[in-house]
């Protein structure tokens, strides 16, 4: 008996520690968030009334992955907004670590490239911890289904960051479609090198 | 007399060229089967593969602590490689000038396959493929340590030590 009791409380705290600390998988359930945009604004899932989910990309100003797939980032939106997956751009890293990934250096990237997509602060850097980004770009795609927001892929945009016209498995693309043709997503998770997020530095 | 000269002579061509040979940098170009023959190398040796690339920052700033710390140590006892996963197309106008003018002098190897997800995996399942990235092991003694994230020339060898 003692050791059952045992045995259901290990099991218990290593769920408890598991839920706390765990990167969002295929078919978690993603949380939403208000994030300031890079237009003063604060944006949430929640105001996409007509979303069928979203293209949530970890980004930043400055790592030299990220620059690659600016342009492939532009076109995702381009390519699924208006078929009810926009995208939506968030920046965690801390702007002392990397001082070119401030709120107005934002301001500046999304001015310039001429993002019509939000561009979104995570100044505490909660909602990269929650959804488990670690690098940038690091992509989640979420659908909305029976009012929750499903996690349908987490990982790279595609197989070849250097070269657009080399990339023959378009991961992200792929995934829309599938749930636009009411399909299983193909890859569902995928890993990539990037950019680590640059978090805040503890203080000691 | 002219024979010690001449001995001379050449003792000083050999011994240049050995000299040479330490400092001389080895760049080799690798893909999925090279990196999966260095990861499971039977060699009795702590191998220490930093995965990195000029385009990172902190990977760049942690180099000169590898090249540091290499020196402290017997070759035929640690082994260091760094894995370059600079982009194809920045090879020659930024990986070698790079190596060049920072005078690096540990062995290189050139990861030329980009399909990332095809080998991430394999050097750590842990790893999601940020850098910079550091893997130790000596299959020999079946140890193994994977660090993501940045290494003091300290924190590397206190890492070492506790490895060999």
């Amino acid at each position: 008996m003692k050791k059952v009791i045992i045995l259901l409380a290990g099991i218990l705290l290593k769920t408890i520690s598991v839920t706390a600390s765990e990167p969002y998988k295929p078919g978690d359930i993603a949380s939403d968030f208000s994030l300031k945009n890079v237009n003063g604004e604060m944006v949430s899932f929640s105001q996409f009334k007509d979303a069928k989910g979203f293209i949530v990309v970890f980004c930043c100003n400055t790592c030299p992955v990220v620059k690659k797939y600016q342009q492939r980032i532009i076109d995702l939106n381009n390519q699924f907004s208006s078929k009810g997956y926009p995208v939506i751009a968030i920046n965690s890293n801390d702007k002392n670590v990397s001082p070119g990934d401030s709120y107005e250096d934002m301001q500046k990237v999304a001015r310039e490239r001429g993002y019509d997509f939000p561009y979104l602060y995570d100044e505490s850097q909660k909602i990269a911890k929650l959804y488990g980004a670690t690098n940038t770009p690091h992509v989640y795609v979420l659908s909305k289904r029976s009012g929750k927001l499903i996690v349908e892929y987490v990982g790279a945009i595609d197989n070849n960051a250097d070269d657009q016209t080399k990339a023959d498995k378009k991961y992200v693309v792929n995934a829309v479609n599938a749930l636009l043709g009411n399909e299983q997503v193909p890859v569902a998770e995928t890993k990539a090198i990037g950019c680590g997020i640059k978090w805040k530095k503890t203080q000691e | 007399m002219r024979k010690l000269h001449q001995f001379i002579l050449l003792a000083g061509i050999l011994f240049s060229v050995t000299i040479n040979s330490v400092a001389a940098q080895k760049i080799e170009y690798i893909k999925i089967p090279g990196l999966e023959k260095i990861l499971k190398n039977p060699a009795n040796k702590l191998f220490v593969l930093n995965f990195w690339a000029t385009w990172c920052a902190p990977c760049v700033s942690e180099i000169s602590g590898f090249e540091k710390a290499a020196r402290d140590y017997d070759p035929g006892k640690v082994k260091f490689i760094l894995v370059s996963l600079d982009f194809p197309s920045q090879i020659e106008n930024q990986l070698i000038p790079f190596l060049k003018k920072n005078n690096i002098t540990l062995n290189v190897d050139v990861m030329m396959d980009v399909d990332y997800n095809a080998w991430i995996d394999k050097v750590d399942p842990h790893w999601t493929g940020d850098i910079p990235a550091t893997l130790f092991f000596n299959n020999a003694r079946k140890s193994r340590y994977f660090h993501s994230g940045e290494l003091t020339e300290t924190e590397l060898k206190k890492r070492i030590n506790s490895l060999l």
